[in-house]
């Protein structure tokens, strides 16, 4: 089993190793192959995928950073008494984060070679059938055949392609190893990615400015995504809304240097002008597929995305090459369903299981100042599968018990459930927005996947004082068009 | 005070038989001046009554705070909102935020040595108010009355300015709750030393503590008292939180230790003395080194457990039967005592969780069964809940003791993991307690029998499972669900390391 993972190696391959170890295991002979092309700024990184380098364990890190910003003032109200100045300080926080990241990479390598599966850092590329060709740093060249392929090469950040994006401009593949602070910055997009990266920059003291060309998080529920702005917002985060940059270019050298970015409306004509000391491009990710031979092995690509179609059972139209990850067409772009996904497969390929990976209700997080957790269906998109009379949602706001005492941000925090009234009220979407939302989601998820329906989340007891309570016990109330109701203690 | 007989009104104190039980609740209508009286103004009492104001009914709530010895006193709602969960929790975040305060250096945020001072009166006082508010908007009549029956109709009781007032009702609902228990046989133990009742009121710190009792309420107590800067010890007598799995209950402890709460395992205490210096001189036996110590603290605090506060009820005159070994009120499935139209919530009943959800949920229920055509029991299997230790344990279900007894240890299986929160790496936090326990059934269904979780945010993380474990969610389910990255709550979806397989549990990779 050969495994490819190069130019900024994609989340699978963490516990891809872990499915690797397994094949390895069946006493299958494996390889994998990891590269990682530099940024246009020069950064690189070592085993591991995106996740673990450039995704979510540094963005998760330095989110906490931010959070323990919001917890060092939250702690004057509690009793606790220091300086009245707090600074943060960049290189502290990206060091301790680099340092543990390259505590994975090693003991992904380690790993590997314990369970005996071979490990170059080269690029690889298809040059015929059950052949492909490794290239090293040093640019020598080795040829590979094998039995079977898995392609998990992931995806890169994509650029502008206006003037000054590649040479002036970072992405996260770059944020997160910067050797400086970034300083004022723009953030362009508005993924997750950028959502993200603006609320923990923001968090941790600095002037940031995002720049949407229409709406955030597309493909989030948009009530949640605008909820989101408007937190950021409330708390320091600049949007200029329906504008794209048209050229950036440099005032000054430095780390960092100052910037000016020129955009225009994209409603009318209007041109505005503005000076950073970074822009963060964050407008969406392209698969690593073009540049890796699969027009020589046949493998079929969809040209406009470069994705890769794969049937249930994570094959490509060439029956002994596979594919999991981020690189999948119409599949969700996540760690852990990479992982599940690789990892079925090749119990499936060595071990006689059957059972495919299940990718319906993956629940996910985004880890904005105010945190939101999903899994199942948006509520736009629930109004458009079934109908808007079939549908009946629950919500309330809430306020975590722990925000209280500091007063702050009363009624913000929000939950909702979406039930299917012609199927038993069966929940088909969970959304809340609050602190710890991935860990309240988790086990709503794994209800939701045992077909979990309203009267069964009426009739659990709640833990209290939670946030996750508010969920359950009929603490949620039907929507209407004239209040919402908050909780009470 | 034991108020004077009048003559009741209505009622005789015959208990109908079983047969008439149905017809009970509508007995001579229209005589009594209540539909619902509910005795006590916690977290089961309030809920019934508001539920039941929902449906037109005429309602009146009692609430009456006796001082404890130490003279604390409080508003209307409760245990829970007073001098349990509400301020335990507040607590216990201001010593997280201790952590916290340690752990931002670590992500470069630069602060002076921090020190802890003062207290979170404010918002419990806030919350009163707050229920109050409620109370009148629902058109329920309150009372700040101690009421006692004087027939099974009739309450009556006196106002803190000496008005006697008697109030008669179709059906009672007894929510009176519990207060902490002081140890009989300790010289001093009334006089000098506090409870939980009066931790969260002290208008000063309680400095140098000494905490007697194993229950979650010592553990928690202590643990926040250790995290906001304070010298603390847990006096125990045997083991820790009895009832509780006791592998999780020994990681809990293990971690206070680590953290810097001291223990004094397998000790009794003898008596309390108070010092010139106004110190609290304690004497404790040893159990295990036969041994009799001493040592001084400025405050000392029993949490020994809490006792029904059925006392002053005078149950007799209404005829409802309690256990005679624990005071509690003795209820069937649906909260009735042994008189029909008596019923009973919260952590006076016999057998409960003593649990603030489980007696709103059973508070509601009952309202709606006796005033909205329902007949929904409360359901009290599977409750989950979550103890506050510094390092948090929330569970669900059985432990596994429990899970071997009543199915036998070849017929379960336990999935285990010990993994290290993600924010934990760069604050260099030790994570050795940080747990995840998973107890099955072993044949091929694999239904999930309960689950045991140790480390931050324990109660968010075990919330959603009590959801899944309520819909007979079992393992292969658990394994299907995708986990969410990066959170603590994914490793339960990746458990796969039995304990019968002897294999480290440790978690590696990210």
């Amino acid at each position: 089993l050969f495994l490819k993972k190069h130019k900024g190696s994609n989340d699978t391959s963490q516990y891809h190793l872990q499915a690797l170890i397994e094949a390895a295991k069946y006493g299958k002979k494996v390889m994998v192959l990891d590269f990682v092309t530099p940024t246009p700024q020069g950064s690189s990184w070592g085993l591991g995928g995106t996740c673990v380098n450039v995704g979510c364990i540094p963005k998760k890190l330095m989110h906490q950073a931010a959070l323990l910003g919001q917890a060092l003032q939250d702690s004057r109200k509690f009793g606790w008494h220091f300086t009245e100045e707090v600074k943060h300080n960049w290189m502290t926080m990206t060091e301790s984060v680099q340092n543990y990241i390259g505590s994975l990479n090693w003991g992904y390598r380690v790993a590997l070679r314990d369970s005996k599966v071979t490990y170059e850092n080269a690029y690889g590329e298809f040059v015929g059938p059950h052949t492909i060709k490794a290239t090293n740093k040093k640019g020598i060249e080795k040829l590979y055949t094998a039995e079977r392929f898995l392609i998990a090469t992931g995806e890169r950040p994509r650029y502008l392609g206006i003037p000054g994006d590649k040479e002036y401009c970072i992405s996260s593949d770059d944020l997160f190893s910067l050797p400086y602070c970034p300083g004022k910055t723009l953030v362009v997009g508005a993924s997750y990615v950028a959502l993200e990266c603006a609320g923990f920059l923001a968090g941790l003291g600095l002037d940031v400015t995002v720049m949407v060309r229409s709406i955030l998080l597309r493909g989030f529920d948009q009530d949640m995504a605008n909820r989101i702005g408007e937190y950021m917002k409330d708390h320091g985060v600049n949007f200029i809304r329906e504008f794209v940059p048209i050229k950036v270019e440099q005032v000054e050298e430095g780390t960092p240097g100052i910037l000016k970015v020129t955009a225009k409306s994209t409603t009318g004509d209007q041109i505005i002008e503005g000076e950073y000391n970074t822009v963060l491009l964050a407008i969406g990710r392209d698969p690593c597929t073009r540049k890796i031979g699969l027009d020589k092995v046949g493998v079929s690509i969809n040209e406009k995305t470069g994705k890769i179609p794969v049937n249930d059972e994570e094959q490509t139209n060439v029956p002994y090459i596979y594919a999991v990850g981020d690189i999948l067409q119409d599949k969700l772009e996540l760690t852990p369903v990479a992982i599940q996904a690789g990892r079925l497969l090749v119990r499936r390929l060595y071990a006689g299981a059957t059972t495919k990976c299940d990718y319906v209700n993956v629940p996910t997080t985004v880890f904005t100042p105010l945190e939101y957790g999903a899994c199942g269906y948006s509520e736009e998109t629930a109004v458009e599968k079934f109908g808007e009379e079939n549908i009946e949602v629950y919500h309330s706001n809430f306020w975590p018990l722990e925000w209280t005492v500091p007063s702050r941000d009363n009624n913000k925090c929000y939950a909702k459930i979406i039930c299917n009234i012609q199927d038993n009220e069966r929940v088909i979407g969970f959304h809340i927005l609050g602190p710890n939302a991935g860990e309240v989601t988790q086990g709503f998820a794994a209800a939701i996947k045992c077909g979990l329906t309203k009267e069964q989340l009426d009739s659990t007891v709640g833990i209290h004082p939670v946030c996750a309570e508010v969920c359950i016990q009929s603490h949620l109330k039907v929507t209407s068009k004239s209040c919402i109701h908050g909780i009470l203690g | 005070c034991r108020c004077r007989t009048r003559a009741a009104a209505v009622g005789t104190g015959r208990r109908p038989p079983p047969s008439v039980r149905a017809l009970a609740a509508s007995a001579l209508p229209g005589k009594n001046e209540y539909d619902l009286l509910v005795i006590g103004g916690g977290s089961g009492g309030l809920a019934c009554a508001k539920e039941a104001a929902q449906f037109g009914r005429k309602v009146a709530v009692l609430d009456y705070v006796e001082p404890s010895p130490q003279g604390t006193a409080w508003g209307l709602g409760g245990t829970c909102v007073n001098v349990g969960c509400i301020p335990k929790k507040l607590m216990h975040q201001a010593a997280l935020l201790g952590s916290s305060l340690k752990d931002a250096q670590h992500y470069g945020w630069s602060i002076s040595q921090p020190v802890h001072h003062t207290c979170v009166q404010n918002y419990v006082k806030s919350l009163n108010w707050g229920h109050r508010v409620q109370l009148q908007e629902k058109k329920v009549k309150y009372f700040n009355i101690k009421g006692s029956f004087s027939d099974p109709h009739t309450v009556r009781g006196l106002t803190k300015a000496g008005k006697e007032t008697v109030i008669t009702a179709d059906n009672i609902v007894i929510a009176t709750g519990g207060r902490p228990k002081y140890p009989v046989h300790v010289a001093g133990a009334l006089e000098y030393g506090i409870t939980s009742d009066d931790l969260f009121w002290l208008k000063e710190s309680p400095g140098k503590t000494l905490i007697v009792g194993a229950s979650y309420v010592s553990l928690e107590c202590a643990g926040f008292l250790t995290g906001i800067g304070l010298d603390t010890t847990v006096m125990m007598r045997s083991i820790p939180l009895r009832g509780f799995d006791q592998q999780m209950a020994s990681l809990v402890t293990e971690h206070m230790e680590s953290y810097g709460t001291k223990f004094l395992k397998r000790c009794f205490p003898t008596k309390v003395e108070k010092l010139k210096s106004n110190r609290l001189q304690v004497t404790w036996k040893n159990a295990d080194l036969g041994t009799e110590e001493t040592d001084s603290f400025n405050t000392v605090m029993w949490a020994v457990g809490r006792a029904p506060d059925t006392k002053t009820l005078n149950l007799e005159a209404a005829g409802v039967k309690t256990n005679s070994e624990t005071g509690k009120i003795i209820v069937d499935a649906s909260e009735a005592t042994s008189v029909p139209h008596i019923y009973a919530i919260g952590d006076i009943t016999e057998g409960r969780p003593e649990l603030t959800p489980t007696a709103i949920a059973a508070g509601k229920l009952l309202a709606q069964r006796l005033f909205s055509q329902s007949s929904e029991l409360m359901d009290y299997d599977n409750v989950p809940t979550t103890v506050f230790t510094p390092l948090e344990y929330g569970c669900v279900g059985l432990s596994e003791e429990a899970a071997v007894q009543r199915h036998g240890s070849d017929n379960i299986e336990v999935y285990h993991a010990y993994y290290k929160p993600l924010e934990f790496t760069v604050a260099e936090r030790d994570a050795t307690q940080c747990y995840i326990k998973m107890v099955c059934l072993r044949e091929r269904e694999q239904r999930i029998l309960g689950l045991h979780f140790i480390g931050p945010n324990a109660g968010e993380v075990i919330q959603g499972f009590a959801l899944g474990i309520k819909c007979g969610a079992t393992y292969p389910q658990m394994m299907k669900t995708v986990g969410i990255h990066p959170t603590c709550a994914e490793e339960v979806t990746k458990l796969h390391i039995t304990k019968r397989s002897g294999l480290d549990a440790t978690v590696t990779g990210c």
